[in-house]
C-alpha cells in the first residue's frame, strides 16, 4: 500500500475550480516538488495535506486512512515567512516542540528532562548549522538562517511528512544554493517524506526524486476560473532531458498568463 | 531646499521642542504680572511667588485641622484608584480579550458584547456606579475599570489576531493543544502589546478618576482641585494640574522602560 494516496480528488471554492480529478500516490520516504504558475492549486494541495483545508470531492489518504482535519504533529511545516516564534530564542524555538509534547499543561520542561531535550536540540541545531546563533532571537538572523531555524524546529519532531511551502522564495540565489544541500543531506538523514511547493522550475528539476506540475489543461479564455489545474506531468527526477524542461516552462507560462489575462 | 528635507540637529531639535514651553511661561508670567501689579491680591493669574507658597502650604505643612499633609495624602490615595482601576481593566482585558483572539467560539459568543459596552460612554453609568456601589472607594476604580478595560479587551484581541497564521499553524504542528497555544503563543507575545493598551488607556483613566473624584469624594487630587476652585485658589488648581501631568509622565515612561526591559524582542523590531 502507498503511503499517500490521492483519489479524484476536487477543490471548489463556490463557481471557482481550484484543482480537478487530482490522481497521485507517493511511497514513505519521496521527495516531491510541486511545481506550476500561481494559482494553480498547488499550495491549495498543501494545506490539504496540512490539514488546513478539506477536499470537495474525491480522497486524501495516509496509510489508508482520511487526513486529519487539522494540523497536527505528525506533519511539519516550513513556510516562506514568520515559520518562527520572535519571542523566542533560536534554543527555545527548537525546544518548543519537545516541550509542548511531554508536558500538556505546563508547557516547559525543568532540570534533567530539560537538560536531556536541550542536547537533542542543540544536535539539532548542530545539523543545520546554527550552533553559532543558538542564543540569538530570529529578528538577528538573515532570511536563511531564520528557514534553517524553521527546518530544524519542524524536523526535531521527526514528523512522518513536511511540508515545505516555497520555503526559499524569498532568498538569494547564493543562499538557495546552500539551502538545497541542507535540504538534501536532511531528507537522506531522516528519510522523511517531503513535499516542497516552488515557483522555480529548476529548483523543481534538481531537487527531490519526484516532480508533480500542476498546469490547467483546458482553457475558457471568457472564465479564467472555470477549470481547475491538475497535475499534467508526474516524473522521476533524473530521467528529463532539456527538451520536456521547455515544454514544462513553456506550458506553464502560458498558463500563467491566461490566469492574468 | 524644500521645507520637508529640513531636518533639524540633536541641538536645534531639544531647542525648538522647549521653545513653545518657554512661551507659555513667558506669557504667563508677563500676564500675570500686569494683573498683579493692578491688585497685589488678584487670584486669577497667581504669580510662582504664591503658588511656592500655596505647595509649600499644601505639600510639607500639616494640615491644621487633620494634621495630615495634604498633596501627599491627595496623590496616594488617587495613585492608589488609578493603580487598582487600571490593573483590574488590564488583567480583564487579557483574560477576555486573548480567549476571544485565539477562541473562535468565544469570539462569537463575546465579542459583540465587548464592542457594545466600549461604545456606553463611562460617564453616563457613573449614577448608577454610585448607586449600585455607594460613594466609597469601589465606585470610583469599577468606573476607571468599565471605562478603559472594553477598549483594551479590543485591542488585546486585534493584537492576537494579528499574529501572522503561520505561526498558528506552525504551533499546531508542533503538537500544541488550545491551552498551549494561548500560554506559549499568544501569551507571551501580547504581554508587551497590552503594557503599550495601558499606557494609551492612562489618560481616559485619569479622566474618569478626577470625574468621580470631583463628584464624591473626601480626598484625592481631583477632589482637591474642585475644592478650593470655590475659592478660586488658582495657586492651589495650577501646581496640581502640574503634578498631575508630571504623574502621568512617569507613569508612562516606566511602563515604556518596563517594555523594554522585559521584552528585548518586542522592541528591536522582532515583531
Amino acid at each position: 500500500m502507498s503511503f499517500i494516496t490521492v483519489n479524484n480528488l476536487w477543490k471548489e471554492y463556490g463557481d471557482q475550480v481550484v484543482l480537478e480529478n487530482l490522481n497521485l500516490s507517493v511511497k514513505q520516504g519521496e521527495f516531491c516538488t510541486l511545481v506550476g504558475a500561481s494559482g494553480c492549486g498547488k499550495s491549495t494541495f498543501l494545506k490539504m495535506l496540512l490539514g488546513q483545508e478539506t477536499q470537495s470531492r474525491g480522497e486524501l489518504l495516509l496509510e489508508g486512512e482520511a487526513f486529519p482535519g487539522e494540523p497536527d504533529r505528525n506533519r511539519g511545516i516550513v513556510f516562506q515567512r514568520y515559520s518562527v516564534f520572535p519571542h523566542l530564542t533560536v534554543r527555545q524555538n527548537v525546544l518548543m516542540g519537545l516541550e509542548l509534547e511531554q508536558k500538556p499543561w505546563l508547557g516547559k520542561l525543568f532540570g534533567s528532562a530539560r537538560r536531556e531535550a536541550l542536547e537533542k536540540v542543540d544536535a539539532m541545531l548542530e545539523s543545520v548549522g546554527l550552533s553559532p546563533s543558538a542564543n540569538k532571537w530570529p529578528h538577528e538572523l538573515s532570511g536563511g538562517m531564520q528557514q534553517r531555524l524553521a527546518i530544524a524546529q519542524s524536523l526535531i519532531m521527526r514528523p512522518r511528512v513536511l511540508l515545505l511551502d516555497e520555503p526559499f522564495g524569498a532568498l538569494d540565489p547564493g543562499i538557495r544554493g546552500d539551502m538545497h544541500d541542507l535540504l538534501l543531506k536532511l531528507w537522506q538523514e531522516t528519510g522523511t517524506t517531503i513535499f516542497m511547493v516552488t515557483h522555480d522550475l529548476k529548483e523543481g528539476f534538481y531537487l527531490g526524486t519526484r516532480l508533480l506540475v500542476f498546469d490547467k489543461v483546458r482553457n475558457d479564455p471568457h472564465d479564467p476560473q472555470a477549470f481547475g489545474a491538475t497535475i499534467t506531468y508526474d516524473l522521476p527526477i533524473g530521467q528529463t532531458d532539456r527538451k520536456l524542461y521547455e515544454d514544462i516552462n513553456q506550458s506553464v507560462s502560458e498558463t500563467a498568463r491566461n490566469q492574468a489575462a | 531646499m524644500r521645507m520637508i528635507n529640513h531636518h533639524p540637529g540633536r541641538v536645534s531639535a531639544t531647542l525648538l521642542g522647549l521653545l513653545p514651553f518657554l512661551l507659555i511661561m513667558l506669557v504667563y508670567s508677563l500676564a500675570s504680572q500686569e494683573r498683579l501689579a493692578e491688585n497685589p491680591n488678584d487670584k486669577l493669574l497667581p504669580g510662582l511667588e504664591q503658588m511656592t507658597a500655596a505647595v509649600e502650604r499644601m505639600a510639607f505643612q500639616e494640615d491644621r485641622r487633620s494634621g495630615d499633609y495634604l498633596m501627599v495624602q491627595d496623590t496616594t490615595a488617587s495613585l492608589a484608584r488609578l493603580g487598582m482601576g487600571v490593573g483590574i481593566a488590564a488583567l480583564l482585558a487579557l483574560v477576555v480579550g486573548i480567549l476571544n483572539g485565539v477562541l473562535p467560539l468565544v469570539r462569537a459568543n463575546l465579542a459583540p458584547l465587548v464592542s457594545a459596552l466600549s461604545m456606553v460612554p463611562p460617564l453616563a453609568i457613573l449614577p448608577i456606579l454610585f448607586i449600585v456601589f455607594g460613594l466609597g472607594e469601589l465606585s470610583k476604580v469599577m468606573l476607571i475599570v468599565i471605562g478603559t478595560a472594553p477598549i483594551m479587551m479590543r485591542d488585546v484581541a486585534q493584537r492576537v489576531r494579528e499574529l501572522p497564521g503561520e505561526q498558528l499553524i506552525k504551533i499546531q504542528t508542533l503538537g500544541a493543544n488550545s491551552w498551549q497555544v494561548i500560554t506559549r503563543m499568544a501569551l507571551p507575545q501580547v504581554l508587551p502589546r497590552l503594557i503599550d493598551a495601558v499606557r494609551l488607556s492612562l489618560g481616559p483613566a485619569w479622566l474618569f478618576l478626577i470625574a468621580a473624584e470631583a463628584i464624591a469624594s473626601t480626598e484625592g487630587l481631583g477632589y482637591r482641585i474642585f475644592l478650593v476652585r470655590r475659592y478660586l485658589a488658582m495657586d492651589v488648581i495650577l501646581p496640581y494640574v502640574i503634578w498631575i501631568t508630571i504623574l502621568a509622565i512617569v507613569i508612562d515612561q516606566c511602563l515604556r522602560l518596563t517594555n523594554r526591559r522585559l521584552f528585548p524582542w518586542y522592541n528591536a523590531g522582532g515583531h
